[in-house]
């Protein structure tokens, strides 16, 4: 299958026009508000919500004994909410450090909600099957209804965040000084955190208990490496999230036995490999790029610094030295006196070299911060 | 309670002191997330290792996905250490990946491979008897129990051998490394027996299961003491009452019975967290009114000494002047006036001499802040206390 037959197919094909659409919506959806979640330092609280929607799951098929997706993703909704707030509790009331609430929370609710799970299993009622999708998410499930939900939820998130956005941003980067400007942060907060269960919880059907925190994380991360400015962060983390989506189901629909969830995990992560490696400012190969650069320039300007020192004690700046006198010092080398000579800094004369007037001037200068130019 | 019973519940117990030792590290260290990732991310490893073994139980499997384990923790702090990330967003990030593979790897195989990913995640306890190891022909016992019993006794032994240099390193770590333990070896060693005990126990009891007795046990253990060792024992305590009581809470609903000890855990960890005495929820939310009583009482005293004229003084008066509601002045004035730091004649509040000094010390106080005052005063003048 090429890629002008999957196009045509994704256009023409209910099923994977669905899937493309609601995979796309959602990581859209979760990279805009796990920019939140990652620049609050909240990262795992993605992984601990979407444990703890389980049980909440489980309990409204109890209750309503019916398997319609909403009523199941309000139960996981409230549990989800409730998880979060707990570990709220846990964290301000107790000495308990985040760490530990985020994995007792997770731990006890998911261990909870697989309890619940397989009371229901035993019970006679023909319509238990397929609760378990929830663990692994199975994007094949998805219909056209519930791509609507995603899209009126994103929607709606879209219209709170635009119309909180200042408040959002300064609660983010100076928590004190919202508070001092008269701020409600306490509900600002609550707001957020609960867009970001919300969001979780929209994607349990696509992607599972298990791998949503990954939506939420990967793109901000990869997001997070090209910018310092927080609108373009969150555009960027929706539109890699949104990528992540419509790529992760063209692999897994172009392949048999792949399920969505893990191959959009996967297509996300590469997002964020990609981004740590090749982003312009902070990735690591520009990185060590500027570091090998700087390294060379030093030894120019401690092999420079040297010359001056014996260059001083001449009334000639220019007279000739041997070239073997440099011998002893580390910063020297072929190489070094090649690119010295090449910024006229030096003459060399068979095995003499001899400071230039420039060379000099610019050694005289080197410590005084006076040549602001990088060589 | 027939053989097979007793077997799964020395099964379930032996997880649950294997689990609550490191755990109980992993929680002073605030490195409990690491577990779950470790639980996570072990899941290739033991893919890679079923596709060469095809045994659940080989130790090659277990040692594979131990390695996976440390692989995971050498990945989460190089992500770290690049700066490009928090710690956290780097332990969210590699763990869902490294899953995500082991759930493709299983998925590619599906058709040749007895291996389910629910039975890595949850575990199935109830079958672990028939799975019965004979040496020459003898059936010893169920294989889940020697090996989870050999990681036991393994752990117990690391745990008597470094258990000064774990306790200086998780206290202070500055101090173990100018002290010349190596805070990197125990760092990595204590890694290394989390990752081999999840590993050990997921077969058992699966994944998440060993991330709750990992963490659930000496958490609760945390609210109720500060001795490291009370804590150890009172986590191992912990974990062994839940892995049997939650035993026959799934023996009577006929669930799973991870599901139902990591539900006795939770139960235990919410009563600990609500009742313990000096941490719990009611413990601090008493102590806090008691702070919010102390300190108008403080602001009254101070009220009364700077004002000498009658009007100023009146009970009624107060109750407006201070704006306090009715039973907020009345709690303060009967805690001052039990403590007898006020006289009250007719209606007029008057400070007695030890209120007058109580007064002049805790201004004292505020003006120099410095603790090594309060904890006198707290002393000479006990308010709720004592």
């Amino acid at each position: 299958m090429d890629i002008e037959n999957y196009i045509e197919l994704v256009f023409n094909d209910y099923t994977l026009r669905t899937i493309t659409l609601g995979t796309a919506i959602l990581g859209a959806v979760t990279g805009m508000l796990g920019s939140f979640a990652v620049l609050r330092k909240q990262s795992l609280l993605g992984d601990a919500i979407s444990h703890a929607a389980l049980p909440g799951i489980a309990i409204a098929f109890l209750i309503t004994g019916a398997k319609d997706t909403n009523t199941l993703l309000l139960g996981a909704l409230v549990s989800g909410l409730v998880g979060t707030f707990w570990i709220r509790g846990i964290i301000t009331k107790t000495h308990l450090k985040s760490d530990t609430a985020l994995g007792l929370i997770l731990s006890l609710f998911f261990g909870f909600g697989m309890l619940l799970l397989t009371f229901i299993q035993k019970q006679p009622n023909a319509n238990q099957a397929g609760l378990d999708k929830y663990l692994f998410g199975q994007a094949a499930t998805l219909v056209e209804s519930d791509v609507w939900l995603m899209a009126v939820i994103t929607g709606l998130c879209l219209c709170v965040l635009l119309l909180f956005w200042k408040e959002f941003k300064i609660l983010l980067f100076d928590k004190n000084y919202a508070i001092t400007l008269g701020f409600n942060t306490k509900t600002i907060d609550v707001l957020i955190t609960s867009f970001i269960v919300l969001a979780i919880v929209l994607g349990l059907q696509t992607v599972g208990v298990v791998l949503m925190s990954a939506m939420l994380l990967a793109p901000a991360a990869a997001a997070r490496q090209w910018t310092n400015s927080l609108a373009t962060m969150v555009f960027l983390a929706a539109l890699f999230g949104a990528f992540s989506g419509v790529f992760g189901t063209a692999i897994s629909a172009s392949q048999n036995n792949l399920s969505t969830g893990p191959v959009i995990v996967l297509v996300a992560a590469a997002f964020v490999f990609v981004s740590f490696i090749f982003s312009p400012t902070r990735g690591l190969l520009f990185k060590q790029i500027r570091y090998l650069k700087n390294r060379r320039d030093l030894a120019l300007h401690k092999t420079l610094a040297f010359m001056y020192d014996i260059a001083v004690n001449h009334q000639n700046k220019s007279h000739p030295h041997e070239i073997r006198i440099l011998n002893n010092f580390q910063g020297f080398s072929r190489g070094t006196l090649k690119s010295l000579e090449d910024k006229n800094y030096v003459n060399i004369q068979g095995t003499t070299w001899s400071l230039t007037e420039k060379g000099y001037d610019i050694a005289l200068n080197l410590y005084n911060q006076q040549n602001k130019t990088n060589e | 309670m027939n053989s097979a019973q007793i077997e799964i519940q020395l099964i379930a117990c032996l997880v649950a002191v294997a689990c609550a030792i490191p755990g109980t590290f992993l929680v002073l260290r605030k490195m409990a997330m690491i577990s779950d990732a470790i639980s996570h991310s072990i899941l290739p490893g033991v893919v890679i290792g079923f596709f060469i073994t095809q045994n659940l139980n080989s130790p090659l499997l277990i040692l594979l996905a131990a390695v996976t384990g440390i692989i995971t923790v050498i990945l989460v702090e190089y992500i770290q250490k690049t700066g490009l990330v928090k710690e956290d967003t780097a332990i969210g990030l590699v763990f869902p990946v490294l899953f995500s593979i082991g759930v493709i790897m299983i998925a590619k195989n599906a058709n040749d491979v007895h291996l389910d990913i629910d039975a890595v995640l949850l575990g199935e306890l109830a079958f672990a008897p028939f799975d019965r190891l004979f040496i020459s022909g003898v059936d010893v016992g169920p294989k889940s129990l020697w090996v989870i019993g050999s990681i036991l006794l393994l752990t117990i032994l690391l745990l008597l051998a470094f258990f000064k240099e774990l306790k200086l390193s998780t206290f202070d770590k500055s101090l173990a490394a100018s002290l010349g333990f190596s805070p990197v070896i125990i760092h990595y060693g204590l890694m290394s027996v989390a990752s081999v005990t999840t590993v050990g126990a997921f077969d058992a009891v699966g994944a998440i299961l060993v991330v709750a007795l990992m963490i659930a046990p000496a958490a609760a253990a945390y609210l109720l003491t500060t001795d490291l060792k009370q804590m150890l024992f009172l986590s191992i305590l912990f974990g062994m009452l839940s892995a049997i009581s939650g035993y026959w809470l799934a023996h009577f609903l006929d669930a799973s019975i991870a599901g139902s000890i990591t539900t006795m855990l939770g139960i235990l960890f919410l009563l600990v967290y609500l009742f313990a005495p000096n941490k719990g929820l009611v413990a601090v939310m008493f102590r806090e009114k008691q702070q919010r009583t102390e300190v108008s009482l403080l602001t009254f005293l101070l009220h009364l000494k700077n004002h000498d004229e009658q009007s100023e003084r009146h009970v009624k008066h107060l109750n407006e002047h201070i704006n306090w509601q009715k039973i907020r002045s009345t709690t303060v004035l009967e805690l001052a006036s039990r403590n007898n730091m006020i006289e009250i004649e007719e209606n007029i509040v008057s400070l007695t001499s030890k209120g007058d000094k109580f007064t002049t010390q805790a201004i004292d106080y505020i003006m120099t802040n410095e603790d090594a005052q309060i904890e006198d005063m707290k002393k000479e003048f006990f308010l709720f206390r004592g």
